[in-house]
């Protein structure tokens, strides 16, 4: 938004190392989600390990990217764009930081379900999900590097496709667990890494929330169509 | 007779007290040939503090300046356009400059105590303006402005050592109780806090917060901060213009033209 800089190089130096900072974390964040899943898919106990050591580094990006935006406020006092974008940064790395643990969980359970045997068949909805999920991280984080109030919204909106993966991948791993019992412990562990993925498509959408505030200076304040209707779902029990 | 005033209805009250307390309306100000303010426009709310921020020379110590005709007394200054407090036009030649000014206090950035003692200082407007009667009332009008100015406590018992005596900060909350001494309704403070250290300065804030509640106050400050903290709206000037005006929470988290974005975020060239 503004082009011309400050007048303080270093107040401008400072700023644009919380948007690299952020990029940094951003681009981190996307690789823990894809190998989190690759771990999971390609029942890959070495891979999770890795994915769950990294995430300690997107933690640590995310204290580093608090203690310099309290460094920046105490020094500068900024005002208009400025404190937008500091207090955005403040919030994007939070909702990143989230987004990591949401991925290292899902490593996680790639070293519970490591040994079982299963058709990989029973990933493939899961895969979309992460497909999207990666898609509109991708999606916000150039969004906030460019300050695109447009694609922000688009992201924004787009999550009531994650949603609704959600609701059918719980749906489908319902029927195989009822098909087969001894598929209950795998699709369990698949569920709540479907929660997972949905859960970081909802963490996506509030960065799009910040972006649009930083690049506007007004809240988005309609109210997103939540699609996730997983909390009503009854079972029937077959009839025998 | 005297019973039959006539009182005005709840709703004129309720009125007036929404309508602004200070209106300009196409202000220009020319020193010769400068054109120092150019077409300044604004409505100032009546009890409430507005803040005029901008870069040096931008006009708004000029326009303040008008609100109390003090540019009258600067050869070649030429005022044009119109001014009104609670609707009277105050560019009106045969309009009482002293009366004005005991209606339109002012405090500058330096504080300014005569040289006399601190009880003269604070009597001194009521007594040329014949506020008060006798000695008993001027007292009280004494203690009274130097207790809204938060000074009484510190000069109680000093009432008559000079006013030069005390401390910077202690010495422009003086020229506060100065100027609220004559009942004024608007108080101009042109860079109050400049000379003032923090703590001076956070007590000058602090009173006039206390203040708004009584006087409708326009301040002139370079301190974004200091215009962040103390105002309820904010005017920024640029060039002689005025560029932007708005609640004071808009202007520094959203402001809608780009010259104040650049000003207040310090990007100006």
């Amino acid at each position: 938004m503004a082009n011309k800089t400050h007048i303080v190089s270093s107040y401008e130096a400072e700023l644009s190392e919380l948007d690299n900072k952020i990029a940094h974390m951003g681009g981190m964040t996307e690789q823990l989600l894809a190998s989190g899943f690759d771990a999971l898919i390609k029942r890959d106990p070495a891979l999770a390990e890795r994915v769950i050591a990294n995430d300690k580094m997107v933690d640590a990006y995310n204290h580093e990217i608090e203690e310099k935006a309290i460094l920046t406020i105490a020094k500068r006092q900024p005002m208009a764009v400025d404190l937008r974008q500091i207090m955005a940064a403040l919030r994007v790395s939070n909702d990143l930081e989230r987004i990591g643990d949401l991925a290292k969980n899902i490593a996680k359970r790639a070293l519970a379900v490591a040994s079982e045997q299963h058709p990989r068949s029973l990933m493939a909805g899961l895969g979309h999900m992460v497909e999207l999920a990666l898609h509109q991280l991708k999606d916000v984080l150039d969004a906030y590097a460019q300050r695109d109030a447009e694609k922000a919204l688009a992201v924004w909106r787009a999550d009531a496709q994650i949603d609704a993966m959600y609701n059918s991948v719980f749906r489908e791993l319902l029927t195989y667990m009822m098909e087969d019992p001894r598929n209950i412990g795998l699709c369990t562990h698949l569920l709540f890494g479907a929660k997972n993925i949905e859960r970081i498509g909802d963490h996506t959408t509030n960065i799009a929330e910040t972006v649009h505030y930083l690049a506007t200076g007004t809240p988005l304040t309609d109210d997103r169509p939540k699609s996730d209707t997983t909390s009503s779902i009854v079972i029937e029990p077959k009839a025998d | 007779m005297l019973d039959m005033k006539v009182m005005p209805a709840e709703d004129d009250k309720a009125a007036a007290e929404l309508a602004p307390k200070v209106v300009a309306r196409g202000v220009n100000v020319h020193y010769g040939e400068k054109h120092a303010l150019k077409d300044v426009n604004v409505d100032i709310p009546r009890r409430s503090v507005m803040a005029f921020i901008g870069p040096s020379g931008c006009g708004k110590t000029t326009f303040l300046r008008c609100i109390n005709r003090m540019n009258d007394t600067i050869p070649g200054c030429k005022v044009t356009g119109r001014i009104t407090i609670d609707g009277e036009d105050i560019s009106d030649p045969a309009l009482d400059v002293v009366q004005l000014r005991a209606r339109v206090g002012m405090v500058f950035q330096k504080p300014n105590p005569f040289p006399k003692s601190i009880y003269e200082n604070v009597a001194y407007g009521p007594r040329i303006h014949g506020i008060a009667t006798g000695k008993a009332e001027l007292d009280a009008i004494v203690i009274g402005s130097l207790k809204r100015a938060g000074l009484l406590e510190e000069v109680k018992d000093r009432l008559g050592d000079p006013g030069t005596s005390l401390s910077g900060g202690q010495q422009q909350r003086l020229c506060i109780a100065r100027a609220i001494a004559v009942g004024p309704e608007v108080i101009l403070m042109d860079e109050p806090c400049s000379a003032l250290d923090p703590i001076a300065t956070a007590r000058i804030e602090e009173l006039i917060d206390e203040l708004r509640a009584n006087f409708t106050i326009i301040i002139v400050t370079h301190s974004m901060q200091q215009a962040a903290r103390v105002s309820q709206r904010t005017a920024f000037f640029h060039l002689g213009s005025l560029v932007e005006e708005g609640e004071t929470s808009q202007i520094f988290t959203n402001p809608i033209d780009r010259r104040t974005q650049d000003y207040i975020t310090g990007r100006f060239g």
